[in-house]
């Protein structure tokens, strides 16, 4: 090793770079080649369609009512069920925190929706809701209806089926955001004689909204790629056909690689600016350090 | 200091809501399980009779071993990669600043970002041209995508939590990289390993989109299989495939359970201290 060869080492040392950083490069490698890669080649096959010029495929998706729609249809049944699960996380997590009996038993019991998969909870939801299940026995025993509510087969089972799925999630990282807050902060405001809701409002609330944001866009991301739910609880046709359908039909049914992949794109790009969106709503916050002290 | 469960009025909304949501989820869960020991089950409150044949028949119908086997090698193959390639990069990024270390931070978190189907359909695209789907090789492939980044940002936490110093002082000692990790950082380290490694094979097992988009037929794991026996219905007995769902769910609430034993849920993003008192 020469002298000048230790000397550029040294000085890229000094900036934080050395032989450690090596360690980076299997992750690196793998991510770049299953992620960035074939998304760069999705990216030149969406602007290849066999016919037409380079946004053709582009121009197709958006010209097409059948397949521009499908990006509002999933934003209707994204956002709304991301924003429910995120809002009734707050206040459970609220009354969580802290310690009390039954609490490990509680978090166990709603962690338990995570494992059920998109495919149980739809099988489950057929059998609770549809016409004969519990549910409709229940309204129609109780005299609230006088025939069964449609609640499969529609907008409401992709709604419900992403709740069930959605909001023990939301409910673990809300509830470990919270946790993560100081609870002295809230006490000594409470010495100053704040109320729940000043104490809720002024201080925590505050402290809590970026990890709000962030819980809210990884529910939402959750919530986008609703795809088996979709398909099995929902009205594949129409009311439910979401963007992922669209990109599937033309990949597996069609055989439209070029439409298949400017549907993803375009599903990513939507995906992206609503995160970016809430991720820059954030960045206006607080974004030090909650659990007080030395954080 | 115990907190009371008693009383105010917006505790008996908040606990009325968790009370809907369970007894919501009690019934759809129990629906699949009552129809799936059921002999048939048409307009009434519970099936007039019950039976376990339909698991015999979920067994032998949806060659039930063959996809147990391949959903167990996935898993243990994603679990296993992942936490190798991913533990390293966890600790670079907890420890280091570097030029760009805020990038690497980002390209990492884009694969968690992104639905499956959207960067899984052109990645199904790719792995057919090399002719690496429809084969394990390619599920394994595509189920690392969002994996290897779920071990590095679970992992982060794990290890920034680890005192330097112990490392200075090793170093110190004249230990070099891999002695540090042998010997100090994967001993403590055990605990988050394990649980990233379980919960990386919890989202294996639930993993659709990726699994659908580049399974052949004899690669499918279980969610695969049960989408396609649930999406063909008419063609089998509705609670055979709820005895099929039943036994994914009971799998995955195994894998769970044992989950929970090494970690606990609500610190995985911010790791507090659980009574700071």
């Amino acid at each position: 090793m020469t002298a000048s060869t230790l000397a550029v080492r040294h000085r890229l040392a000094e900036r934080g770079v050395d032989r450690q950083l090596l360690l980076l490069v299997p992750a690196t490698v793998f991510v770049v080649a299953l992620f960035v890669y074939p998304f760069c080649y999705g990216i030149a096959v969406s602007l290849q369609p066999a016919q037409g010029g380079a946004l053709a495929a582009y121009r197709t998706f958006f010209t097409d009512a059948y397949q521009r729609d499908t990006i509002g249809t999933t934003l209707a049944i994204a956002l709304p069920a991301a924003l429910i699960n995120v809002l009734a996380a707050v206040p459970i997590a609220y009354r969580m925190r802290g310690r009390f009996r039954g609490k490990r038993l509680l978090t166990t019991a709603l962690v338990v929706p995570i494992t059920l998969g998109t495919v149980l909870t739809a099988e489950g939801l057929l059998n609770f809701l549809g016409p004969t299940g519990w549910f409709n026995r229940l309204l129609l025993g109780a005299g609230l209806v006088d025939q069964p509510v449609t609640l499969t087969h529609n907008y409401w089972g992709v709604f419900f089926s992403l709740v069930i799925t959605g909001f023990p999630f939301a409910f673990l990282l809300v509830l470990s955001y919270l946790s993560g807050i100081d609870p002295s902060l809230e006490r000594a405001a409470a010495t100053l004689g704040a109320g729940w809701a000043q104490r809720f409002f002024r201080i925590t609330l505050p402290l809590l909204a970026p990890g709000l944001a962030t819980t809210f866009c990884l529910t939402f991301v959750l919530a986008f790629s609703v795809f088996p739910s979709a398909i099995l609880v929902g009205d594949p046709a129409g009311s439910t056909r979401v963007i992922s359908i669209a990109a599937y039909e033309a990949a597996y049914v069609h055989y439209d690689y070029a439409a298949a992949s400017a549907a993803a794109i375009v599903m990513g790009a939507v995906e992206l600016v609503v995160i970016t969106v809430v991720l820059g709503l954030r960045s206006l916050l607080y974004t030090g350090s909650t659990a007080g002290g030395k954080g | 200091m115990r907190r009371r469960i008693v009383a105010s009025p917006g505790a008996w909304v908040v606990w009325g809501l968790v009370a809907i949501f369970f007894a919501a989820l009690a019934g759809v869960i129990g629906s699949v399980v009552v129809n799936s020991f059921g002999v048939r089950w048409f307009d009434t409150w519970l099936p007039p009779d019950y039976t376990t044949r339909w698991y015999g028949q979920a067994w032998t119908d949806f060659t039930l071993l063959p996809v147990l086997t391949v959903t167990l090698v996935v898993c243990l193959l994603v679990a296993g990669i992942s936490v190798l390639v991913g533990v390293p990069a966890a600790y670079v990024l907890a420890r280091r600043r570097f030029p760009g270390s805020r990038l690497m931070y980002l390209l990492f978190l884009l694969p968690i970002l992104m639905p499956p189907i959207t960067y899984g359909i052109p990645l199904a695209t790719v792995l057919y041209k090399y002719g690496l789907a429809g084969h394990l090789s390619g599920v394994v492939l595509a189920n690392l995508v969002p994996s290897v980044p779920f071990v590095i940002l679970t992992m982060t936490p794990f290890i920034e939590q680890i005192d330097p110093a112990v490392e200075r002082a090793a170093r110190m000692c004249g230990a070099r990289t891999r002695h540090v990790f042998a010997s100090i950082l994967a001993p403590l380290l055990v605990p988050g390993i394990l649980a990233a490694s379980i919960l990386v094979v919890v989202r294996t097992v639930g993993m659709f989109e990726l699994t659908f988009l580049t399974a052949g037929p004899d690669s499918q794991t279980l969610v695969v299989a049960l989408f396609y026996s649930m999406s063909a219905a008419g063609i089998r007995a509705q609670q055979s495939v709820d005895a099929m769902a039943v036994i994914y769910c009971v799998m995955m609430l195994v894998l769970l359970v044992v989950a929970l034993r090494f970690v606990n849920p609500t610190q995985l993003v911010a790791r507090v201290k659980e009574d700071p008192e």
